[in-house]
């Protein structure tokens, strides 16, 4: 007799940590778009982790085929001016792309969060500060404010991680002071507070994880946003230098070829929407599955 | 309501004061001697004597301290002094008078566009949710939202320009002077700057849409025996317009980001293609004038959008 309570007690307390888990994958994989969108994402990642092995030819290397090379056996997608494959330069160039999107989404978040949580947590003037800051710098459109701050800094990967961390920084201050704002109206808040806590313990162990599933919906989608602001500065000529291979960059010298040779511009173009099309969908499936009431929010 | 107004006018006003101080230190951080902003390349400074040096930056008042500066630089702008382009010779402000039309000519008409189409699109496929309209649509207002501007461009380029002969492949008419070819010439930019917003207001719309036909006063409007024509237009589209609304506003700052792109795409002579070409050229003063005057409108018009907003939508107000 008391086997079998003790069984059903452990049965009871450990179901609902289960099906939690089982839910979101139900849900998450419920949807054969966001199934793909998840399975680019892993080739991608894939092709950017072992772009040397994966490439047939050095990126860099110029005269490898002859310049302009139709698409042949040897170069699947032909080659470009200097005789540069272009199969290979396209696995090189998701390296760029992902290094760009993973790092600034980073840097963004980790500044952008702690704002938004500190404006929505303390009193009106620090707020009024924080927010009107982040509400100037949304005036700028995104593209051309990350333009004119990679222009300012100079060129290099680096400088473009920078200027898109810094543009899409607002982004997450504003996401994330609404909901330290809703969260905190919470009575678990309250009584956090009546038992003595202090506000940086209350930001960080109670109100942080509870604002943590649409932070991490933003971050995905954020992703495929940066990657295409990093593709639109790289095709007006900001970001990596030349040898170095980055899918806008590669559109926007193919472009002059549009007439012989249009996959030279066509190609990353493909790349760069379906990585970003991956991200989008991914991060619907993340919001389905995490907050079904964030739909139409994010 | 008035309070409302009053509160987000002074928000604003706030706003503008940081925006344009963002703008001015901004270019400041540009490594270097602060007068290669107004005068010349940094080469060309090095080859000067310093004592043409010491005049100039008297000249352009880099002796101050750098608050006054500032002042000095917005009491300019209110004479309506953007400076002269280091490039072109020219005053900014003559400059602008010149490329802004342009480029408001096509966001303008891309704007109507991006929010008729949108909206229609978004009742379409709320309304007919599952059935062939909305599996046809649904996933093409993704594509919207994920195909890059440039690649649109091309693509048409390539069908349109190359292959077909249709369409010019670039430049810009004003059509005033040639009203046929001013419009061929802006079909293929204007659809390549509205694609975006059409799937985003799409989106948008569909989902207060879904939300607001499952509301009990539209089932009512139902129940009544009301036509579906009634019922949609006169009862749910009104309420879920509301959230689009906002989109427009922010649709006006993604039309600016991508007028640089459509415009360098299309060689179409507007302040897109001006701002990357002074930040190629260096020209310091034609960036800020331009950066500074689309942050300005981009805050208006948000400014415009929530005061609507707060006119629609009372709770808004007292929240």
């Amino acid at each position: 007799m008391a086997e079998t309570q003790l069984t059903e007690a452990g049965y009871l307390e450990k179901t609902p940590r289960v099906s939690e888990w089982r839910r979101f994958r139900r849900v998450f994989f419920s949807r054969g778009v966001v199934v793909f969108g998840l399975v680019v994402l892993v080739l991608v990642l894939f092709t950017a982790i072992f772009a040397e092995w994966l490439a047939p030819y050095d990126p860099y290397k110029t005269g490898v085929a002859k310049s302009l090379a139709q698409p042949s056996s040897e170069h699947w997608l032909g080659a470009d001016t200097l005789g540069r494959d272009t199969l290979s330069r396209l696995i090189y160039g998701s390296r760029t792309a992902l290094q760009v999107g993973f790092v600034s989404v980073l840097i963004s978040g980790v500044i952008g969060i702690p704002l938004g949580m500190i404006a929505g947590y303390s009193g009106t003037i620090v707020n009024n500060l924080i927010m009107r800051t982040m509400d100037a710098m949304m005036c700028f459109p995104m593209l051309l404010f990350a333009l004119v701050l990679a222009a300012v800094l100079g060129s290099g990967i680096w400088n473009v991680i920078i200027a898109l961390s810094v543009a899409t920084i607002p982004g997450y201050a504003r996401v994330t002071h609404g909901l330290a704002l809703s969260i905190k109206e919470n009575d678990y808040i309250l009584a956090q507070k009546s038992l003595g806590s202090d506000n940086i313990r209350t930001i960080f162990r109670h109100i942080l994880p509870n604002a943590f599933p649409p932070l991490i919906v933003l971050m995905t989608m954020q992703l495929g946003n940066l990657i295409l602001a990093e593709a639109g500065l790289s095709f007006l000529g900001i970001g990596i230098e030349p040898p170095g291979a980055a899918w806008g960059a590669m559109v926007n010298s193919g472009y002059q070829y549009l007439k012989i040779s249009p996959w030279l511009s066509f190609a990353p173009c493909l790349a760069i929407m379906l990585v970003v099309f991956a991200f989008n969908m991914v991060g619907d499936g993340l919001r389905d599955a995490l907050d079904p009431k964030l739909r139409g929010l994010l | 309501m008035t309070t409302y107004i009053i509160r987000r006018i002074l928000q604003a006003v706030v706003v503008l004061i940081i925006v344009t101080l963002m703008v001015f230190f901004v270019i400041r951080l540009l490594p270097g001697d602060p007068l290669i902003i107004y005068v010349a390349q940094t080469a060309q400074l090095q080859a000067m004597p310093p004592e043409m040096i010491e005049e100039l930056r008297i000249q352009y008042g880099l002796d101050k301290p750098i608050m006054v500066q500032y002042v000095n630089w917005i009491a300019n702008m209110f004479r309506g002094d953007f400076g002269e382009s280091v490039y072109y010779h020219e005053d900014v402000s003559a400059l602008m008078i010149e490329r802004f039309p342009v480029t408001l000519h096509i966001g303008g008409l891309s704007l109507i566009i991006g929010a008729v189409f949108g909206i229609l699109v978004g009742i379409i496929t709320a309304v007919r949710r599952g059935k062939w309209p909305d599996k046809i649509l649904t996933p093409l207002t993704y594509v919207g939202i994920t195909i890059p501007v440039f690649f649109l461009g091309i693509l048409m380029i390539y069908v349109f320009g190359v292959k077909f002969g249709w369409l010019p492949i670039s430049g810009y008419t004003s059509p005033f002077e040639n009203f046929g070819l001013s419009t061929r010439q802006l079909i293929m930019p204007v659809i390549c700057m509205s694609f975006f917003s059409i799937a985003a207001n799409a989106r948008q719309m569909r989902s207060s849409m879904l939300e607001v036909i499952s509301q009990d006063y539209v089932r009512t409007a139902w129940s009544k025996g009301l036509t579906e024509r009634s019922v949609i237009l006169k009862h749910a589209m009104k309420n879920s317009l509301i959230p689009v609304i906002t989109l427009v506003g922010v649709g006006v700052g993604i039309l600016f980001g991508g007028s640089v792109l459509v415009e360098t795409i299309f060689a179409i002579p507007g302040v897109g293609r001006l701002l990357v070409s002074s930040i190629f050229g260096q020209d310091y003063v034609v960036v800020q004038a331009i950066t500074l005057v689309i942050a300005v409108a981009i805050l208006v018009v948000n400014l415009l959008v929530d005061i609507s907003y707060g006119w629609l939508d009372p709770r808004i107000r007292y929240g």
